[in-house]
């Protein structure tokens, strides 16, 4: 039976087993959406593109599935280019499906055209432009298979109208035929016996796990392999919930706003072993004193990711849980070399530790006015140990990732690479509906939530329960932070001076509001918010000048860090 | 620094498809690589073209262009000839001013470097030039007291020295 190109389109979709999509009707769509009434496949109606594409993120981050959204073209494409960058710089896997005008009016400046394709060509894993249906379930096949496998990322297809309209026979293929395409996945030997021998030989080792170890799903290899090592854990802030923070090994994060004794840890190490983590400049500081002292091992399935900014000693190209569980065995073959390794290193373990007491990571609190990062520890405690939480970018977030001890892999969505403000709403949205029985928790900053809460509406329709936090502080405050450091206290465009009433807006979408403008209102609205069905948004205004200490100052190394203001 | 920031050739085989140039040109400018010279044809096989590029940066500038290059879905093959024996060979299409007085030297010219003469006027010669890019800078140079009217280089192309080859 022939098909239409946009049946082929959502067929394939059955056949990569997408339940959900996330979009934006128009008029280069919208035969594509008339199909959709006929197919299984739920369509979540954001109001704002960009969102859709977000929300399709959080899905995707939450459960490790492809995220798929749809947009018309023109500017409905256009609207997509941050979610897509967003997606992108932390490789997250995700296939956008936008619409195009008819091939015979492709390039004559048509109504809502734009060339999106070459838009995003450098925030893509790869993009395609169906001009023939006969390709189009091909593309599709290769567009999942590329967005989730190697290192993950977005796959952007555009298609024409005339394409969607078009006839063949639907067949899916069985497999993918990718020439130019084929990710190491099995890590050479040869490097797997380097590392265990460099290993055996380190007395300051440290592991510094990026958001490779969430994308592969190798939470409890890198657990288990901790443990046999015992080996101290730095995570970056992809890589958070990856390592518990509460595991005795932990330390935390490091970089900018790292905790003392992780920066400590890492300038002082011997042996760093980089799992799934890129060297970002947020982490390293300056390149030149960063970890001096320490052979690199740098472990990725990204081969571009290693020496792209700092040297290393041996690269092991690879899938994580493969190499992890290659250096375990080879490890494990001795069992006195395991035992000595933990003995030898003791003492370091032990340095660690009177650093974490000597610097732990602490706030001043105050019974007058709300610290946000008590905010945070409260809703830590108040919530289930699984709750995910996305954040958006910012003061907020750096709070939410020193303060709340993550658990879980998956359980923290942040925008780590692109730093998108306005990203935690819709994605927090976004594994609302892929996780309904989740606490789905978005911690936000009042400047960062004007920038998609538009979102709210979506939220009231699909009746989906996302608690929002908002620490309001009516600044944009990283950015007001960085002026009293380091601009003699020059607020440019920093204040937010119109005060906005959250718990109004919060109810003219539908949704409920509450205030807490005390500390001792704290637990109260977060128990209220959490005991309240439906989309709750939390209003907290908090001290307006505290600052996310401790910070390592721009071109500064990671060990000078400024531990208080 | 001058010594580290060497000019290296590299020849990439991609698949023959709509956006693939603009893909590799745009890794170089996205990523601030340098491309000195880039000339692209289809292979044997017309599924494949194969790129040659010249650009020049340190040993790690170098180790991640040729990484971003294989990491292009639609790279088949990076080859870096840095260090190994390969022919290189560009040609120059010159049309020189051939007044009275310089015809004869500029067939001289001609001549001494093995090139052709594929046009002819009145008032100018139209000259076919293949070597190396070393040996092309000489020709110009010979030839631009004489009069040089306009020029269009090719860029290199390479191929590794010896019987192996790549099958494409």
């Amino acid at each position: 039976m022939k098909r239409t190109g946009s049946q082929i389109l959502l067929e394939s979709l059955l056949q990569e087993e997408v339940d959900t999509v996330f979009g934006y009707p128009g008029g280069t769509v919208i035969n594509i959406y008339n199909d959709l009434l006929d197919y299984p496949i739920k369509h979540i109606l954001t109001r704002h593109e960009q969102a859709a594409v977000h929300s399709a993120d959080g899905y995707a981050r939450a459960t490790g599935k492809v995220g798929v959204a749809i947009a018309t073209s023109g500017p409905g494409a256009t609207n997509t280019v941050t979610g897509i960058a967003t997606a992108y710089m932390d490789s997250i896997p995700m296939v956008v499906i936008t619409g195009q005008v008819p091939t015979p009016l492709i390039g004559n400046d048509a109504f809502q055209e734009a060339d999106i394709v070459g838009i995003t060509r450098s925030i893509t894993k790869h993009n395609y432009l169906v001009k023939d249906v006969r390709d189009l379930s091909r593309i599709v096949k290769q567009a999942f298979y590329i967005a989730r496998t190697g290192r993950p990322g977005p796959v952007l297809i555009d298609l024409p109208k005339d394409v969607q309209l078009a006839t063949t026979e639907f067949a899916y293929p069985e497999s993918v035929e990718l020439r130019g395409y084929k990710p190491t996945i099995s890590g050479n030997v040869r490097q797997v016996e380097k590392a265990a021998k460099m290993i055996m030989a380190a007395r300051r080792p440290v592991l510094y796990v990026g958001g490779g170890a969430t994308a592969s799903d190798a939470g409890k290899d890198l657990i288990a392999f901790a443990e046999l090592l015992q080996t101290p854990v730095v995570t970056t802030l992809m890589g958070m919930a990856a390592f518990p923070t509460g595991h005795p090994l932990s330390l935390g994060m490091l970089g900018m706003h790292g905790t003392y004794y992780a920066n400590m840890a890492v300038t002082n190490s011997d042996l760093l072993i980089a799992i799934g983590a890129r060297f970002d400049d947020r982490v390293t500081g300056r390149v030149a004193a960063f970890a001096p002292k320490a052979k690199i091992v740098h472990i990725d399935i990204d081969p571009t990711s290693i020496k792209k900014n700092v040297r290393v000693d041996l690269p092991i190209v690879g899938e994580l849980r493969d190499v992890i569980g290659k250096i375990s065995s080879k490890l494990q073959e001795d069992k006195d070399q395991i035992a000595a390794l933990s003995e030898h290193t003791a003492p370091w373990r032990s340095q660690i530790d009177s650093w974490r007491a000597q610097y732990p990571m602490t706030y001043k609190s105050s019974d007058k006015v709300i610290k946000p990062q008590y905010v945070i520890e409260k809703i830590r405690e108040l919530t289930r140990e699984d709750a995910i939480i996305a954040t958006e970018v910012g003061q907020h977030q750096m709070w939410t990732a020193q303060f709340f001890n993550f658990c879980h892999p998956r359980t923290f969505l942040t925008s780590g690479g692109l730093g998108t403000m306005g990203f935690g709403l819709p994605a927090a949205l976004g594994a609302q509906v892929a996780c309904p029985d989740r606490q789905v928790i978005d911690i936000s900053g009042d400047g960062s939530f004007q920038m998609n809460s538009q979102e709210l509406a979506t939220l009231v329709q699909y009746k989906l329960p996302v608690k929002i936090a908002i620490l309001n502080n009516n600044f944009l405050g990283m950015v007001r932070q960085w002026q009293q450091l380091f601009f003699d206290r020059r607020y440019s465009q920093t204040p937010l001076d119109v005060p906005i009433d959250f718990v109004k807006l919060a109810e003219a979408y539908g949704a409920t509001g509450l205030l807490a403008d005390k500390p001792d209102q704290v637990e109260s609205v977060i128990r209220k918010a959490l005991d309240t069905p439906g989309p709750v948004l939390m209003e907290f205004r908090v001290d307006r000048e505290e600052n996310v200490m401790p910070m390592v100052p721009a071109g500064a190394a990671i060990d000078e860090m400024v531990l208080a203001s | 620094m001058a010594s580290h920031e060497a000019k290296h050739t590299i020849s990439v085989l991609v698949e023959n498809e709509f956006g693939v140039l603009t893909r590799v040109a745009g890794l170089f400018s996205g990523r601030g690589f340098n491309i000195e010279s880039l000339s692209v044809a289809p292979t044997l096989d017309d599924s494949i073209s194969r790129m040659t590029i010249v650009t020049s940066g340190d040993e790690r500038i170098l180790e991640q262009i040729t990484k971003q290059l294989n990491k292009l879905i639609d790279t088949i093959k990076v080859i870096d000839f840095t260090d190994s024996e390969y022919v290189e060979r560009e040609m120059a299409l010159i049309k020189v001013q051939a007044t009275e007085d310089t015809r004869a030297e500029v067939l001289r010219i001609v001549d001494i470097f093995r090139g052709n003469v594929v046009d002819v006027t009145a008032r100018s010669y139209t000259m076919e030039i293949t070597g190396a890019p070393s040996k092309i800078k000489a020709v110009i140079d010979l030839l631009k007291p004489i009069g040089i009217q306009e020029i269009v280089r090719s860029g290199p192309v390479v191929l590794g020295r010896g019987a192996k080859g790549w099958n494409g």
